[in-house]
């Protein structure tokens, strides 16, 4: 009897064997895997709360309660006998600068990410990828600096500007930074079009640069849009180069060529300096607030467009 | 085709030319720039006297060794997590699944949230919640130690900004170890976590190395987040502890344009520490392009 126990057939062991230690690492890195997804979530909540008081209408300084209505003043001066907390110059000012910026970058880097993937020899493509990763590899406050000493006294004689310091000089510093963005992902978005797209068009007759304008760059368009999103998600929060080359006056003029105040930088212009815990401090939290759900919408909407078109890829239908 | 067609198509390409070489200008006059302004100011003594004479002489070695200090407490923090992050995405999960899905939206999240937005983070998290309550467990005098800007809460703070970095990088190593050598190790009798640790992990060393790089050139250009967690104007001492201000690079080229009494007369310094900063991102950005090459021609071998 004890013999047929031991040869009968044993059971396979690698499925049903539970290994504490197996189950115990993979819960532990799982746990660590999370650590992205809380943070974010701790950086909605943590940056919210140090705005609340605004929000709840519990904030206060010197002259009484901060109501909503001061919020949307036309005029931002928090450090003055009558504290104005009005952003609406911030945002103005930042859409502004995003505007030049994306202006130049758009276009400049679509065509360049063009050139080097149709029509580019050799030679200058392999010119042009180290160039790109340069620029990307720029610090921010490089760029700033740059722009700071020699990009606006050079724009200031060009152009003939009133003011060294502007939206338009800080706009087209901060097109260096959304560039690089810009240029790899509609670069990708192009290379990654089926190879066949390019030849059926050829066999039609096409030239090459009908193939590229009319064929390929509207088939990349979800990439392009994509891009153009990161784009503007990057220009938008740039912090270092519109401190230091926009000037930083807190005017409320559609003029580009008129100094501004970004949302971003008038955070890390005036954090430093502000009282813990005021109206003021909070405000700037508000902003901080502003600028996170901007950034998380063009990330979800760039998310979403891009999953749709590996879709469709999938499908075969793009 | 017309003569007027084919002049726009010469036309069309010599635009997109134009615009590519237009890039290139501009990144060669940049450096160009930067490195006349500030390579007749670069000397031994710059690199390793403090400044002086109210920061109108001497030179930068604070500032170098509060970036290193930065960058080092940075990554012995974000490459571990970064590196588990990728692996657990790479080794243990679906891909198709929500949670491969959440936690890859989530670091996309955390890719594109503006940098001065960590830097509230890491004021409103780290210094007045961490901190202080730390502060209130172990000083019972009141005293500030933790509760206020220091080199950790920056580090950490710098981490979690350079996290995506990592994780990218490490994945793509982790994804690029053969599905051979792992199904080997498995009909070896070894466990699914023998396997990642004697197998996965090994050969995806460069990937990790890549990461931490990348991640620290990054952390060493950023200064929105440390403006106030942590960097300070000017420290007669380095820091010792965790709970210290320092002084770094990319601040200090910062406050020297902007915020300096001498601006005029600082100019070469400026100059410098941006050709500095400028020259060990490149060190590092090189460093992590040559070892991704080397690692994607090993994969195809």
């Amino acid at each position: 009897m004890t013999n047929s126990e031991n040869t009968a057939p044993r059971a396979p062991r690698t499925k049903t064997r539970i290994r504490p230690f197996e189950f115990i690492a993979e819960k532990l890195l799982a746990s660590i895997a999370f650590v992205s997804i809380f943070f974010i979530i701790l950086i909605l909540i943590f940056v919210f709360r140090e705005s609340l008081p605004l929000v709840l209408g519990t904030a206060t300084d010197d002259i009484g309660k901060v109501t909503l209505k001061r919020i949307f003043d036309l005029a931002w001066q928090p450090v003055s006998n009558t504290p104005q907390y009005g952003f609406l110059p911030l945002v103005v000012g930042s859409i502004k600068v995003t505007l030049v910026a994306l202006g130049v970058a758009f276009p400049v880097a679509i065509l360049a990410a063009l050139f080097t993937s149709t029509f580019a020899p050799k030679w200058a493509k392999e010119l042009m990828k180290p160039a790109i990763e340069i620029l990307a590899g720029f610090p921010s406050v490089v760029i700033g600096f740059f722009a700071l000493t020699v990009m606006a006294s050079l724009f200031q004689t060009v152009f003939h500007l009133h003011y060294r310091l502007n939206a338009f000089t800080g706009g087209i510093a901060l097109s260096l930074a959304v560039i690089p963005i810009v240029f790899t992902v509609a670069e990708d978005s192009i290379n990654v079009l089926p190879k066949t797209m390019r030849e059926a068009s050829y066999a039609l007759g096409a030239t090459k640069w009908e193939t590229s304008l009319f064929v390929l760059l509207p088939a990349a368009t979800p990439g392009i849009f994509a891009a153009f999103l990161l784009g503007l998600g990057r220009a938008f929060g740039e912090t270092m180069i519109v401190l230091m080359a926009t000037g930083n006056a807190a005017l409320l003029s559609p003029d580009i060529f008129e100094p501004v105040r970004t949302m971003s930088a008038t955070i890390g212009a005036e954090m430093a300096e502000v009282v813990f815990g005021d109206a003021h401090y909070n405000m700037l939290f508000f902003i901080g607030v502003c600028l996170f759900v901007f950034s998380f919408s063009l990330n979800a909407i760039a998310e979403l467009v891009i999953r749709q078109r590996l879709m469709k890829r999938f499908r075969g239908t793009a | 085709m017309t003569l007027g067609k084919k002049a726009f198509g010469v036309g069309i390409v010599a635009l997109t030319g134009l615009c590519a070489f237009g890039v290139i200008g501009v990144v060669v006059y940049v450096m160009t720039t930067i490195i006349i302004g500030g390579h007749h100011m670069m000397s031994w003594t710059f690199l390793t006297a403090a400044p002086a004479e109210g920061m109108t002489a001497g030179g930068i070695f604070p500032a170098i060794a509060g970036t290193f200090f930065l960058v080092v407490i940075m990554s012995a923090v974000g490459v571990p997590v970064g590196t588990i992050t990728a692996i657990y995405l790479a080794e243990y999960v679906r891909q198709d699944s929500w949670i491969a899905k959440s936690i890859r939206f989530a670091v996309n999240t955390l890719a594109g949230i503006p940098s001065i937005v960590f830097g509230l983070f890491g004021l409103g998290f780290f210094i007045q919640f961490v901190g202080r309550n730390m502060d209130k467990l172990m000083t019972p005098q009141g005293e500030l130690v933790w509760g206020q800007p220091c080199i950790l809460w920056a580090s950490l703070t710098m981490a979690l900004l350079t996290l995506p970095v990592v994780i990218v990088s490490v994945e793509e190593a982790v994804k690029a170890v053969p599905r051979d050598l792992r199904e080997a190790s498995l009909a070896l009798g070894a466990t699914k976590w023998q396997t990642i640790l004697r197998i996965v992990l090994p050969n995806s060393i460069t990937g990790i190395l890549t990461g931490g790089i990348l991640a620290v050139s990054r952390g060493a250009g950023e200064v929105a987040p440390i403006l106030f967690t942590g960097a300070a104007y000017f420290l007669p001492h380095l820091p010792t502890k965790l709970s210290d201000q320092f002084m770094e690079l990319g601040y200090h080229v910062y406050i020297m344009s902007t915020q300096s009494t001498n601006v005029e007369q600082t100019a070469g310094i400026q100059y410098a520490t941006t050709l500095v900063l400028l020259l060990l991102t490149f060190l590092l950005n090189f460093t992590a392009i040559y070892l991704r090459f080397w690692m994607r021609k090993r994969s195809l071998q």
